[in-house]
This record gives C-alpha cells, structure tokens and sequence, in this order.
C-alpha cells in the first residue's frame, strides 16, 4: 500500500531537494569520472605516450566496434553468447532450486551427498573442461554446461540455506494447522526464501558470464569469448577491447533486469 | 460444566546427542469446557512444552492426554495455537494471513469466509484486510493473529505468551480486547504466561508450574469470572492477595534454585 501524498512542510521539501541534488551530483560524478579516464586514455594515445598497439584506444574501439558489425557479423557473435548465457542461467537456477527443494524434502539424502557437493563446490570448474568436452562436444553444449556447472551448485547451496534458515516456529504454527511437507513448503518456506532467490539471481548473472566466456574460450567457432580469445590470439587488442566492451554491455544490461526484477518484489512486503 | 481435556501422569523427555532432558514429569489436571485456564511457572520450565503437548505437535514420552474423551495423537481441528509472537506472514495481507488455516484445510467455503468477514469487522481490522502486517501496530497484529486462530472455529485455544511482545499500556487494552473475544465466542483457553497479574486478571484457574522438569505445585481459582473485563479485576481486593500467595510460590521455587547452586 502506498502512503497517501501529504501536504509537506517546507523543512521537509528542503530535505527532499538536499537529497535530489546530492543524487545528481553523483550522476554527475559517475559521468564525469569515465569522461575522464577515457579523455585521457585517448590523450596519451594521440601523444603517443602509450602504444595503442597493446593499450588499444577509446576511439579505436569505437572503429573496430563498427568494424567488426560490419565485417564480423558483431550481433550474431553477441546474440550466440548472451543466448548461451541465458541458458546457463536459467536452467542452473532451475536445476538449483529444484534440487535445493529436494535435499530439503530428505534430510537424509543431503546427509549423504552432503561432502560430495562441497567438494564439487570448491573444485575449479575450470578443470573439468578437458571432460566437458569429451562428453559434450565442441559445440554449444559444452559452453552451457559449463555455465550451468559454475552457477548450479553455489545456486543449491544458498537456496538450500534459505529453505533451513525458515523460522521453525512459523513451521509449526503451520503444522499446528494440519499443514502437510508440501503445504508447508508452497505456502512458506518458497515465499519466504524468495529474497534470497533474487540475491542468488544477482550472484548468477554474473557466474553464468563467467561460465560462458570460459567456456567460449575452450571450445567454441563463435560468441564474443571466441573473439576475445581469437584477438588475443592474433594480438589484435583492438578487437579483444571491443568485444569486452560489447560484453560489458551486456551483462549490464542483464543485471539491470535483474536488479528490475528485485524492485518488484521489494514492493511484495 | 463438561471435562475437554484431561492429562494423566503425563511425561516428556526431550532427547538430543548431548542427553536426554526431562521437560515435564506427571502432570496430571483436567480442563472444563468454557474454562479460561492460564500456566504460569518459571523460564524454560516446560510451558511451551506442555502446549505442544496439547495441540499434538509431539507426543508423550509416557501417560495419556485425552481430549474430548478420545487421545491426542495428532494436530486436531477443535485446537488452533497461538504461537509465543504473532507469527503473520509478512508478504500476505492480514486478510490472507488470518484465512491462512482454512486455505490449509481446504475449507474456504462461503460460509467460513463470512466468518472471517464478521470476525474482520468486529475486531476492527477490517479496514486494513488488504494491510500487510508491517503497517499495523502491535497490538493489532496480536489481534489479527488471535483471528487467524479462531478462523478454523477450535473448541480450544492456546495462548503461548501471546502479550510478550507488546509495550505495558497496549498489553493492557489488548489483554482485554483478547479475554473479551474469547469470552463472546465462548472458547475454552489454555494461556501461558510469565506475568502473575496478567494470569490472575484473565483466567478462571491458574496452575503454577514448578521448575524443569515441570509438575503442577498448585492450583487457585480466581473466582473473579463476573468481575467485569481483566483492568477492572485488577481492583478487586482479592487481586493483591491472590497476587502474593503466588508470587512467594514462585519465589520460594527460585530461591531454593539458588540455594541448590
Ligand atoms: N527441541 C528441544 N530439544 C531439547 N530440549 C528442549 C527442546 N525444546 C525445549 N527444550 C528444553 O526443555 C525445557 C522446556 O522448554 P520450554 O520451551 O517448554 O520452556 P518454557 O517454559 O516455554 O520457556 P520460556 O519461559 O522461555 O518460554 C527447556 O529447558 C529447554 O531447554
Ligand atoms: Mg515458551
């Protein structure tokens, strides 16, 4: 419910104005400050101060960025990785959560698989490329898992930490009621654990990232990880700065939605 | 006036790696119908206990409970529980949250909902149904979790501290609204508490518990039942008496507890 406007004092409009102008002033600050750095970048670059053929330059960046639309089919290679990005994404919150639900469901069973899941936790996913591969080809594929590989277990393990951390006395308010396990779990412990569902979605947004460049770089003909690392390769750093900047766009950009996502939900309680 | 609920030498341990604790031992007392009952007795003695005990949360470790002459085995539809704190769901609205039991059993029938309705409106709060808990005072959100309990129409209410959380002057008014509403709805209640005053301004009978593991060391009756709402049985001149008969009960218990260590 929002608070009906009241009339508000001039003290208060103060206050108000005092907050806006600060929160201006920061844009503002923000704005100027990447002005900044990029200005000098480009500066050092046009005095030859540095050399632009390992620093690349703002306005280089800008050329090859334009270049690569028109020559390297820019678009497709961003809409491949943010695609596969998404992938990962979803089905590893998916994957994650159901299993969260389930090691919930059977005490037990987590009591067993309880030491192999840390384990896997703290192994480098990395690793398991060369197996990836093997198992899953060098297509998309083995890009996704490697995705879903990086987010799924941390994404179990915080939601399976939600689900525990229930208040047990709402639990038996509920029991006290005749409430069944799956009654308990929809009408509370899933709405209860929804905040941290949106965090583990903000953690995910940029694993699955990770999970997708890393995996570009092992295997793939396509997808702005295969630019980076074939730029590297060719020691265009024009085309590698490019690409990141695309990249960095993007993984904004999927942020924001989530960050959207997590304002909605704030207005739920 | 007919027996509800009836203990016999009943027991509970609580077991755990580190032992096996007793939390009551022999409790033994019956509860009429109508009867507004309340428990007082020391920290951690096994108040809270002994209301899981009722609602069939758990079972007994030995004896029998009996509850409209059949045994407790599970949680039963003639007792709803009031928690110790109100225990609402913060992201439903106080409409949803106080037909939360009903959307459990399945019975959200056009007659319980008008219930709800009436329930709503004579507690004030149907003007906030649409509120979310966090807008309401404290007083109201006791008030809406007490509505919540008597949505499913139980025979028998248990109270666990249900004013603990609220300042002394809501305690007070909200003390009054509760007995009022349990007194026109005609329910029997079971309330534990740690306030004396509170036990001996609300209730018919009060059993004093002693110390973990608990047993029951006494019984009064108030005898205040026609003396108007609890504020005003706090004037009664047989409210201090009572008062200090029970508070030298408790205090003997706790200064033996002392001397014991
Ligand atoms: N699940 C449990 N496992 C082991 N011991 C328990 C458990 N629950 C309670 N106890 C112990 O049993 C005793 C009684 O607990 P109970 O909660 O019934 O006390 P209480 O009288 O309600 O206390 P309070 O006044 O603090 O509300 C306490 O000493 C407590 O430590
Ligand atoms: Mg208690």
């Amino acid at each position: 419910m929002r608070q009906k406007k009241k009339p508000s004092s001039e003290q208060h409009e103060k206050f108000l104005k005092g907050i806006r102008k600060k929160k201006t002033l920061v844009t503002c600050l923000r704005v100027l400050l990447l002005v900044f750095l990029l200005g000098l970048w480009e500066l050092c670059a046009f005095f030859n101060l540095i050399d632009t053929y390992i620093t690349s330059s703002p306005s280089r960046i800008f050329a090859t960025i334009g270049e690569l639309i028109r020559e390297w089919d820019l678009f497709t290679h961003a809409g491949i990785t943010l695609l596969e990005t998404l992938e990962g994404f979803f089905l590893s919150m998916l994957i994650g959560t159901g299993a969260a639900i389930l090691l919930w469901s059977f005490d037990t069973l987590w009591k067993v698989l309880e030491p192999y899941i840390v384990v896997l936790n703290s192994l480098p996913k990395i690793a398991l490329g060369p197996v990836i591969i093997i198992w899953c080809g060098t297509g998309t594929k083995s890009i996704v898992v490697m995705a879903i590989l990086i987010c799924v277990i941390i994404t179990l393990l915080n939601m399976l930490t939600a689900f525990r951390s229930c208040e047990e006395e709402k639990i038996l308010l509920l029991r006290s009621m005749g409430a069944n396990k799956f009654q308990i779990l929809v009408k509370l412990v899933l709405p209860a654990s929804l905040p941290s569902f949106i965090s583990v979605l903000k953690i995910n947004v940029g694993m699955a990232w990770v999970g997708t460049i890393m995996g570009e770089y092992l295997v793939s003909r396509a997808g702005l990880g295969y630019l980076i690392s074939y730029g590297g390769t060719v020691l265009n750093l024009d085309m590698v700065m490019a690409s990141t900047v695309v990249l960095c766009f993007l993984a904004a950009a999927m942020y924001a939605c989530v960050a959207l996502l997590e304002k909605l939900v704030r207005r739920r309680d | 006036m007919n027996e509800i609920l009836r203990f016999e030498h009943v027991f509970l341990n609580y077991h755990s790696l580190q032992g096996e604790t007793p939390a009551i031992s022999d409790l033994s007392f019956s509860v009429r119908e109508g009867e507004f009952v309340s428990v007082i007795g020391p920290s951690g003695c096994g108040k809270t206990t002994l209301l899981s005990l009722i609602s069939g949360l758990m079972p007994a470790s030995s004896g029998k409970i009996v509850l409209d002459g059949d045994p407790v085995t599970k949680p039963s539809a003639s007792i709803s529980y009031m928690l110790q704190r109100d225990q609402l769901f913060p992201w439903r609205s106080i409409y949803k949250n106080v037909t939360l039991g009903l959307e459990i059993k399945h019975i959200k029938t056009p007659d319980h909902l008008a219930r709800i309705e009436d329930l709503l409106k004579k507690y004030g709060l149907w003007e906030f149904r649409n509120a979310r808990p966090r807008q309401l005072s404290g007083g109201m959100r006791q008030r809406a979790a007490l509505i919540r309990t008597l949505a499913l129409d139980p025979r028998i209410l248990l109270l666990d501290e249900p004013f603990s959380a609220l300042d002394y002057q809501t305690r007070l008014s909200v003390c009054d609204d509760v007995a009022a509403i349990i007194a026109s709805e005609q329910k029997t209640a079971v309330l534990v508490t740690h306030d004396i005053s509170e036990a001996i301004s609300m209730s018919d009978r009060i059993f004093v518990l002693s110390r973990r593991p608990a047993t029951l060391k006494n019984i009064y009756e108030t005898g205040l039942k026609d003396f108007g709402p609890p504020l005003k049985r706090r004037e009664h001149p047989s409210f201090p008496v009572l008062f200090e008969k029970i508070y030298r009960e408790i205090r003997d218990d706790e200064t033996k507890e002392k001397a014991k260590l």
